[in-house]
């Protein structure tokens, strides 16, 4: 007959599962990032002029102050996460309208920044890297409106509770996430070709 | 010592609560560890077998000059799909597929932390697999080396599918493993037993959890130098096009920045194993736990520094060259903190020969040998002489085959028995091992002095006048007999499933959870949680101890209700507290459908039909709102 033994357990509140799996698929997709980046620069430290080809330097007009709306919506998503925990539903289907309409303004602004794009990526290696390191972000940016507008559904009928919101922590971790890699990758593909 | 397995509970309801259906539903369903750990490793030694007989054909076309059986684009074939499939779909999974099946035993879990993601995690291994291996059924194997160097790989020059199987392939399979990395990393850190603090982890899961961060830092890089190659490829991105502004060093610095570390990705969780066998078999602890602990850490840690060694020869500037031979020579002071831990073991134990136990120590004598060779290429001067010639392929096969392969066959030995409840005959096992010993030194050893004599890699055949005749025809002639040893091990696999004597609970009278259980280990692992008091729960003095379910929520798990109600321990990370229980998902087709999906669209892209790889992201899609539909049910 074995022994058995109570052991003392400790009832904090505790991340969930899923918030550690996110957070170690965040740091890998960040180091995505990050190697891209160290990429680009490559390219250009070992590039005779930046832009390659006589390609203009990015066209701020759109992209900086659509970069600020980008940010701008992790605002609402953190008022989503608070006002789940105190169970206002309503709080959390507005903020994470608002939020997602601010992603898909973002990439509308994006959408017509490429379409106005003047170079192709097969031009040359700097436009490869610019719509690479670009495109990149903007697929994540379009992952994060679909599993918003998933979440939302969730939201409207019903199913998320201050006990059940694993999707909502979820996908905030990761918005999150999107909008901090853009204030990398911003700097890297739009300013730093101005700066020579 | 105590060998006192997992108290009894009423073994009908448990078995209902864990059993996956009958037949093939239950086989593409099953979220359980155990069956996607044991189907890993058999799913991994079939590419093993594959990419084996791929190097015997090869060693037959270089056993005499002016060979003809294989002409020079046949041979770059094979030595392309032998390196792609044993680094990528051989070594890499067989280990991830070991810690699968040991990780939540040896912690004392009921299982991973994300049982369906680990499903997910095999699908893509088996159909990344499939993948690259429709290049070998086709006939359209990619040439241009395991390492796919630019400016061979780019589109001008080496048009076809070929490399296209190889990038798409290298890029699939690296979701497998990133995913897989997740898991142990979470199952680690947040579903100890309670007690099993840091420092009374087994080394094993140290092993295991440097194994996962290291996944997580270095496969990103891979992905990016495949993935960008494939941009070249198929939609004419200009990276890796010198024409076009592109720079081919950046290929080499991505591609190494994983390639490094991918070595010691292997080579870690090799010397868990080894460090586990070899106290067991020593009869003793193993000498110095927390500098065995704090080398593994270390390894992970510079082995991303150490990348442009394999890029001495490209001309870079003698500074930064330096800073690399200086870390590559520095990695030697960790590893040699682990050799001397297991010399240490061995020399204050009493060490009994058993066949895993022989393994290891053929493992001390080529990983010995592997890393001299490794401090010399580190040094520049003595690099340069050498690139690319039969010394380096010697230099890598004593590391990735002998200090890797022969801990891995060690395992199959000291862990079959765990997993079929059989053991394997001692006897065969040391046939095998002595061949496969012998043989392998004379395979590769002779190769160190082919390349000192000038021999370069990659070639096909060679002039008579040169004097290399005679060393590789022994070369070649050895390889089958490593080839034959390595069969003997599997005909004990298959013989021990029906004639095997029974494998007690614990028949090593080792000091690690898995012992804890019966042998094959039941679905649920552990009807009630073990507590652990040391670093070698059954060698203390004493029975171990089981964990009671608490009425409180955290500890309801904790007990045999546990095990009814499919649920197993969250603790917290440090201190091992129970905090809550992980609700283990029911078998689900999900993780198998989404990646068949995924597998739609790396076809897509091979075949570069954009409504095939559109249809690829759809269903997957799909597939993941499944997926977070579910999520919800099974929270904590």
């Amino acid at each position: 007959m074995t022994t058995a033994t109570l052991v003392r357990t400790d009832n904090r509140s505790t991340r969930p599962a899923a918030w550690w799996g996110v957070a170690t698929l965040i740091a890998t997709e960040a180091t995505i990032f990050a190697i891209l980046i160290a990429s680009y620069l490559f390219l250009r430290a070992s590039s005779g002029t930046w832009p390659q080809g006589g390609i203009a330097p990015p066209d701020l007009t759109i992209a900086l102050p659509f970069s600020f709306v980008l940010w701008g919506s992790s605002v609402p998503m953190l008022a989503a996460e608070r006002a789940i925990r105190r169970d206002r539903q309503g709080v959390v289907r507005a903020a994470l309208l608002l939020s997602g309409l601010m992603g898909l303004a973002f990439l509308a602004a994006t959408a017509k920044d490429f379409a106005d794009l003047r170079f192709g990526w097969r031009d040359n290696a700097y436009g490869s890297a610019f719509y690479t390191l670009v495109g990149l972000h903007t697929a994540h940016v379009v992952v994060g409106v679909a599993m918003n507008a998933v979440v939302q559904l969730k939201a409207w009928l019903g199913k998320l509770s201050p006990e059940r919101h694993l999707t909502l922590t979820a996908f905030a971790m990761y918005w999150h996430f999107v909008d901090a890699v853009w204030l990398f990758v911003f700097p890297v593909a739009y300013l730093s070709p101005h700066w020579r | 010592m105590s060998a006192e397995i997992t108290p009894p509970a009423d073994p009908h309801a448990v078995s209902s609560a864990w059993e996956d259906p009958a037949g093939i539903v239950g086989f593409l369903t099953s979220v359980d560890h155990k069956r996607i750990g044991v189907r890993y490793i058999y799913t991994a030694f079939v590419f093993f077998v594959i990419a084996g007989l791929l190097a015997l054909v090869m060693r037959a076309q270089l056993a005499e000059p002016k060979n003809h059986l294989l002409g020079p684009g046949a041979y770059n074939q094979l030595f392309t799909m032998h390196g792609t499939l044993m680094i990528f779909f051989f070594n890499t999974p067989v280990l991830a597929g070991f810690g699968n099946y040991l990780v939540p035993l040896m912690i004392g879990s009921r299982d991973m932390a994300f049982p369906r993601l680990n499903a997910f995690s095999y699908w893509i291994f088996v159909l990344s697999g499939l993948f690259i291996g429709a290049s070998l059924v086709s006939g359209h194997m990619p040439d241009g080396g395991w390492f796919a160097y630019v400016p061979y790989t780019n589109p001008t020059f080496n048009p076809g599918v070929g490399m296209d199987f190889w990038g798409l392939g290298v890029v699939f399979t690296g979701i497998s493993t990133t995913v897989g990395a997740v898991n142990f990393i979470v199952t680690i850190f947040k579903m100890r037993a309670p007690g099993m603090t840091l420092n009374r982890m087994p080394i094993y899961v140290w092993s295991m959890l440097v194994f996962g961060f290291m996944v997580i830092f270095a496969v990103p890089a891979i992905t990016l130098a495949a993935g960008l190659l494939e941009l070249d490829r198929l939609f004419g991105t200009r990276f890796f096009d010198p024409t076009g502004g592109g720079n081919v060093l950046l290929y080499q610095h991505l591609f190494w920045f994983w390639g490094h570390p991918e070595v010691y990705i292997l080579f870690i969780p090799a010397t868990g194993m080894v460090s586990t066998m070899i106290a067991v078999f020593s009869r003793r602890k193993l000498a110095g736990y927390l500098w065995v602990a704090t080398a593994l850490v270390g390894v992970g840690f510079i082995s991303f520094g150490v990348w442009v060694h394999h890029m001495f020869a490209t001309g870079m500037p003698a500074m930064a060259m330096s800073f690399f031979s200086a870390a590559s020579l520095i990695i030697a002071i960790p590893s040699g903190v682990l050799f001397f831990a297991w010399i240490a073991t061995m020399w204050s134990g009493r060490v009994t020969f058993t066949t895993p136990m022989l393994f290891c120590i053929g493992f001390l004598v080529i990983f010995l040998l592997g890393g001299v060779t490794g401090v010399m290429v580190a040094v520049m001067p003595f690099d340069w002489q050498v690139t690319d010639t039969y010394f380096v392929v010697a230099h890598f096969h004593y590391v990735l085959n002998g200090a890797v392969v022969f801990p891995i066959f060690g395992a199959l030995y000291y862990w079959m028995p765990k997993m079929t409840g059989r053991m394997l005959s001692e006897r065969l096992g040391r046939w095998s091992f002595w061949v496969m010993f012998v043989a392998f030194n004379i395979t590769f050893f002779p190769m160190h002095l082919l390349g000192m004599e000038g021999m370069p890699r990659r070639v096909y055949t060679y002039d008579p006048s040169l004097g290399w005749d005679h060393l590789n025809l022994l070369v070649s002639a050895a390889s089958g007999f490593f080839g034959l040893g390595t069969g003997l091990t599997f005909v004990n696999i298959a013989w021990s499933r029906f004639r095997g004597a029974p494998a007690t609970a614990d028949p090593w009278a080792a000091d690690t959870l898995e012992w804890a259980t019966a042998s094959p280990t039941p679905h649920h692992n552990f009807t009630a949680i073990p507590v652990v008091a040391s670093r070698h729960p059954l060698w203390d003095k004493g029975a171990l101890t089981w964990a009671e379910t608490t009425d409180d929520p955290a500890g309801r798990s904790l007990g045999p209700d546990g095990a009814r109600t499919r649920t197993t321990p969250w603790t917290s990370g440090a201190d091992t507290r129970p905090e809550g229980h992980l609700r283990v998902p029911l078998d689900t087709v999900v993780p198998f459908l989404l990646a068949c999906a995924i597998g739609v669209v790396f076809l897509g892209l091979l075949v570069d039909r954009s409504v095939i790889w559109g249809l690829g992201l759809a269903l997957a899609a799909v597939n993941g709102l499944l997926w977070a539909w579910r999520t919800e049910l099974d929270a904590v």
